[in-house]
């Protein structure tokens, strides 16, 4: 084995060695222990992702190569490899090839356990069904199915109801301010 | 609530000392949340930016917790304002240099701060004085949850609460707690926990979070992941984790005592000398001397109410505080100079420490 290499910055043995990429380029450095601790690199949570992000772009394309852009912002994989985060919550999708390795060695689990916004869900079902009972309306009236709009009116009328009790998303008005 | 008044209100930080926050000096928990629809913020455009921070303020504005908070777009503070909301943990370094579509939200105690299009669209911290895991945390679901009714969140079922950064899916929660571990870094074990701490699952930093260093001894300690686990479990975990730090601290005093006490009596004199008589002293000496008194007062060589003063000067020594109680500006060597004049008037009244009663806590 050649020479123990020697920390970049005090010439002591190298313990810890860092490649990262930054811009596409290849940054490699050497340290010490002592060294490493008081530039904060043995901190994990500031690395590791660098760490990750290497051995998702080592892995060929192939796992993002089809995504090509995301529809929701026009994000790419070579983006996200630039800047260490995504474009949009759609990305997640987009991308779901390239995320999905990525989360086994980030995180406890792949599959969230926690809290969940149950009311901002319960809102977006009741839109949706909201508009599915509009289309539904329509339909009927148009081929005239008296009977089944009638019944589709009266569910609608109770849907909106309930859509529009939680505080309605309206567009804002001027700030709150002070 | 205008920004200068608020920095003028007593704080959770500064005014609320108490022995209970012996080695734990504040728990803090954020959740990081973002809208449905929207890109986040570091690939939006400029617009899109604005109308987020338009709906953010509006929703905050909104519920009963920040209602009467302030609520500004980081564009109106100045950079004082800013600098010093960095130093009382309410705001992030990279928030402060947000020029569009940046805002933050701030009660009055400032227990609750939430940053809007810092790295998410919302990051909703709330920080308690002491070892307050699970006060923290009915604190800061409450208004999450206020929160939701009125704001569309990113979320998916597979992989929780949607963020910019996938170190932060899932909960998107990450809970610390600040620690005062003067005994490990004086005995040098401090390398040892920093390492066991990380196989847990836990990190490590410095005062001011990444890369910074940890001057006066005090740690940050937090959650590595987010995802695959409940809040509760992670909170758990965490807690366990700070609970055993805090018994190896502890342990390592009084092993520090019993082996050479003159030797740690000598720098806690030293450094209680040093603050009563002081004229130039800068940020980081004054922490590290400030963490030694406050060591002293914890082994019982100063009163107890010596540790408010203490508490709140390791806010109030950092530089925007000092340079805020001045008229004009300061260059560092006046700033040290003032921050010199500060803490010996405030140790002035300060008696001797009693050497004769170290007690075991």
């Amino acid at each position: 084995m050649a020479s123990p290499l020697q920390c970049d910055l005090c010439g002591k043995p190298a313990t810890v060695h860092l490649t990262q990429i930054v811009n596409s380029k290849m940054h490699k450095v050497d340290l010490c222990e002592a060294c490493a601790q008081a530039k904060g690199v043995t901190d994990p949570g500031g690395f590791s992702l660098a760490d990750l992000l290497l051995k998702a772009s080592l892995s060929p394309e192939a796992a993002a190569g089809s995504a090509g852009e995301c529809p929701g912002c026009g994000f790419t994989a070579n983006d996200f490899k630039k800047h260490g985060r995504f474009g949009c919550p759609r990305c997640y999708r987009t991308f779901a090839g390239m995320v999905a390795p990525m989360l086994e060695n980030m995180h406890k689990g792949v599959r969230h356990a926690g809290k969940v916004p149950v009311k901002a869900l319960e809102r977006r079902t009741l839109l949706e069904r909201v508009a599915g009972l509009e289309a539904g309306l329509a339909d009927a009236v148009k081929a005239e199915r008296y009977e089944e709009a009638a019944r589709l009116r009266d569910e609608l009328t109770e849907a909106r109801r309930a859509a529009a009790k939680p505080a309605p998303v309206a567009p804002a008005p001027s700030p709150v301010r002070r | 609530m205008t920004v200068a008044a608020l920095l003028a209100n007593p704080s959770e930080l500064t005014d609320t000392a108490s022995s209970k926050c012996a080695v734990v000096l504040m728990t803090r928990i954020r959740l990081a949340r973002n809208l449905a629809g929207a890109s986040f913020p570091g690939w939006c455009r400029e617009a899109q930016r604005e109308e987020v921070l338009a709906r953010c303020r509006e929703a905050l504005g909104a519920t009963a917790a920040m209602r009467r908070s302030v609520n500004v777009p980081v564009a109106e503070l100045t950079d004082l304002q800013k600098q010093i909301l960095v130093e009382r943990h309410l705001i992030s370094r990279e928030l402060s240099g947000s020029k569009h579509g940046g805002g933050l939200v701030i009660n009055r105690d400032q227990t609750v701060s939430v940053m809007i299009n810092e790295e998410d669209h919302l990051r909703v911290q709330v920080l308690r004085a002491g070892f307050q895991l699970k006060k923290a945390w009915n604190q800061i679901d409450g208004l999450d949850s206020e929160l939701e009714e009125r704001l569309d969140y990113a979320f998916d079922p597979e992989l929780g609460y949607l963020t910019a950064c996938p170190t932060n899916l899932g909960t998107g929660m990450r809970a610390s707690a600040m620690m005062h571990l003067p005994a490990l870094v004086i005995s040098g074990q401090m390398e040892k926990v920093v390492r066991a701490v990380n196989q847990l699952g836990m990190v490590v930093r410095g005062l001011f979070g990444e890369g910074s260093d940890a001057s006066g001894s005090i740690f940050q300690i937090s959650n590595q992941t987010t995802l695959g686990e409940s809040e509760d479990a992670i909170l758990k975990r965490l807690g366990s984790v700070l609970q055993s730090i805090i018994e190896h601290e502890l342990n390592a005093r009084e092993k520090l005592i019993e082996a050479d006490a003159p030797k740690l009596f000598d720098k806690i004199g030293r450094a209680y000398g040093i603050l009563q008589n002081c004229h130039q002293l800068s940020s980081s000496e004054a922490m590290n001397l400030l963490s030694l008194l406050r060591l002293g007062i914890d082994l019982g060589l100063f009163p107890e109410p010596i540790r408010a003063v203490t508490d709140r000067l390791l806010i109030e020594a950092q530089p925007g505080h000092i340079q805020a109680a001045a008229r004009h500006d300061l260059d560092s060597v006046q700033r040290d100079a003032l921050r010199a004049d500060k803490i010996r008037n405030e140790f002035a009244v300060v008696a001797r420490p009693d050497y004769s009663l170290p007690t075991k806590e």
